[in-house]
């Protein structure tokens, strides 16, 4: 916009009210997401109008003033007054500036597309590729003594290094309807993803290195009593992995679990709703893997409807 | 003939480079024309917070520079190098601090600056872009803060990582996307840090001069603004004097000078 000729003022839009009905509108829909769809049905109907009404002032300006007269075209004025007997107007053609500037721009596109496409999808390109996961050998069953928590770390890739060394909390539930049960926490919290600790004493004199194929394997027996608590926010697990307290949306993450010539080996990682009952007969809520802090029930899941795969 | 004065031979000597180099490029003129602009008579030191931001900004830039002479970019030498840097580089624990603390100063200035332009109400009429350009900044500037966190690579600095893209990762809908893309696939590993790293010294950077270039050029075309206080009105034209002769400037009207609009 420019300043009107001669005024030393500059240019402002006259003063209004709608703008504070537009921002009503907006925190209604804020607040809506939050608490119901009803309230953002009207604030985004409130937005809508006052924006509506706000653009409508402030443009009112330009809207009142008169546009130039259109320039009279060759056919209005009829022959006999304009000079005489113009040649009727060509076909507009594209003439050859035209056809080159096109070109130009058009050549120019292409290339950018060409060099740009492939580099953003060298970049983006993780997001949507499957990982492949590796079962992780954990040793012979026999480390894992009926009834006790073992902190077990391992390395979920070996070649990848020391960065994917995981930590799982693994109990062994004996025997159910004839078949091994392991309880297989994850350490992540489903808050923000830190580490849980066990609330209770560790037994670092029982500690067992197990060497396999993909390194070694720390084992540490622990009585986690309180069940699992993680230093970052507070949140608090029991020993099923359900929360207690605290921020984290839903129960701690699990291993799926193989018994390979006796001994125990972890496969992929699922999340967990909740968990009905305890040990070998509990019932796991069972979810494919999502990010911490993203619920996987109730209303809130519609949030993230879409999963990357993982 | 008159024997030229000493002074003036020396002064001739040191003007000749600068003719030259003005008359083939106009550089000279273009930079007086950036320095020595008119500002409103009372303009005072609140008006400096911008270039103190500038100022903060260059030094990440140049200590940054350094830092990534001996910074080892993967998750098996990235705390090491951090720790080579400094304890065993010469002045490196002082490249280091400079960067580190410098990078809170330059947010600190920034919200500074921001206050001072929002007080004095400098983003009103002409300069409305010049605070979207601003406002564009900040973002950027935070997410320099974010993504160098991660690179001295200690426990602090991995699980506030892990903290914040989970953060991202709970955002409705694209969320577990961007948290995807800020890992570099669904676990944290090595690509991570080095996607942090060419975030944080390649992209970012390269944002934030542009939008800054932009910023400077939209203060140069619209000038600064008169304190709330002041009598003057506000932006008074740019004096236009012609050039005096030995200046260097060849012809002004020919440097394609745009006026304010007002």
């Amino acid at each position: 916009m420019e300043p009107h000729e001669g005024q030393g003022k500059p240019h402002l839009p006259p003063p209004s009210l709608w703008p504070v009905g537009f921002a009503i509108g907006v925190v209604c829909i804020l607040v809506g997401l939050i608490v119901s769809w009803a309230a953002v049905a009207v604030g985004a109907a409130l937005t809508v109008v006052f924006g509506f009404l706000w653009v409508r002032d402030v443009t009112g300006d330009y809207r009142r003033r008169e546009l130039p007269a259109p320039p009279t075209s060759a056919a209005a004025i009829p022959a006999s007054e304009g000079e005489a007997a113009t040649a009727p107007a060509e076909p507009e053609r594209i003439d050859r500036n035209m056809f080159l500037e096109g070109a130009t721009l058009g050549l120019g596109a292409v290339i950018a597309g060409v060099v740009t496409v492939p580099v953003v999808g060298f970049a983006i390109a993780p997001v949507f590729q499957h990982k492949h996961h590796h079962e992780v050998d954990l040793g012979p069953i026999e480390n894992f003594k009926e009834g006790q928590f073992v902190i077990s770390t391992f390395l979920l890739d070996p070649s990848e290094g020391e960065i994917t060394r995981r930590t799982a909390y693994i109990r062994n539930n004996g025997f159910f309807q004839n078949k091994p049960s392991f309880t297989v926490l994850s350490n992540r919290c489903a808050h923000l993803g830190c580490p849980v600790q066990p609330n209770g004493p560790l037994f670092e004199k029982r500690k067992v290195e197990q060497p396999t194929k993909a390194g070694d394997v720390s084992l540490i027996p622990v009585l986690p009593a309180g069940g699992f608590g993680c230093p970052c926010h507070g949140g608090q697990y029991d020993q099923e992995g359900n929360r207690t307290a605290g921020p984290p949306v839903r129960a701690l993450d699990r291993y799926e679990f193989y018994i390979r010539n006796g001994r125990l080996s972890l496969g992929k990682t699922y999340s967990v709703a909740k968990v009905v009952g305890a040990g070998a007969s509990a019932q796991i809520h069972k979810y494919r893997l999502t990010g911490p802090g993203e619920h996987v029930d109730g209303w809130e899941q519609i949030f993230y409807p879409l999963q990357p795969p993982s | 003939m008159a024997k030229k004065s000493r002074k003036e031979q020396m002064m001739g000597v040191a003007q000749y480079p600068l003719d030259w180099l003005e008359e083939r490029s106009g550089l000279i003129g273009g930079l007086k024309y950036f320095l020595f602009r008119n500002v409103p008579r009372d303009s005072d030191w609140w008006q400096t917070l911008g270039s103190a931001t500038l100022t903060a900004f260059l030094v990440q830039l140049g200590t940054g520079v350094i830092l990534a002479m001996y910074y080892k970019p993967n998750p098996n030498d990235a705390y090491e190098s951090v720790q080579h840097i400094t304890n065993d580089v010469t002045l490196g624990w002082l490249v280091r601090g400079m960067h580190r603390w410098g990078a809170s100063v330059f947010i600190i200035l920034l919200f500074f600056h921001m206050a001072r332009v929002f007080l004095f109400g400098a983003y009103k009429y002409p300069r409305e872009l010049n605070w979207i350009v601003g406002v564009l900044i900040v973002p950027l500037a935070l997410l320099e803060g974010f993504s160098g966190y991660l690179l001295p690579y200690d426990q602090t600095a991995y699980w506030a990582t892990v903290v914040g893209i989970n953060i991202n990762g709970t955002a409705p809908i694209l969320g577990p996307y961007l948290a995807s893309f800020l890992r570099s696939g669904s676990e944290i590993g090595g690509d991570t840090l080095s996607r942090f790293y060419s975030i944080h010294m390649l992209l970012l950077p390269g944002a934030i001069l542009g939008l800054i270039g932009l910023h400077l050029y939209l203060v140069v075309r619209l000038g600064v603004s008169s304190p709330p206080w002041s009598d003057e009105a506000a932006g008074r034209d740019r004096n236009e004097e012609p050039a005096a002769p030995g200046s260097g400037m060849v012809n002004p009207s020919a440097r394609g000078v745009t006026r304010r609009p007002d």
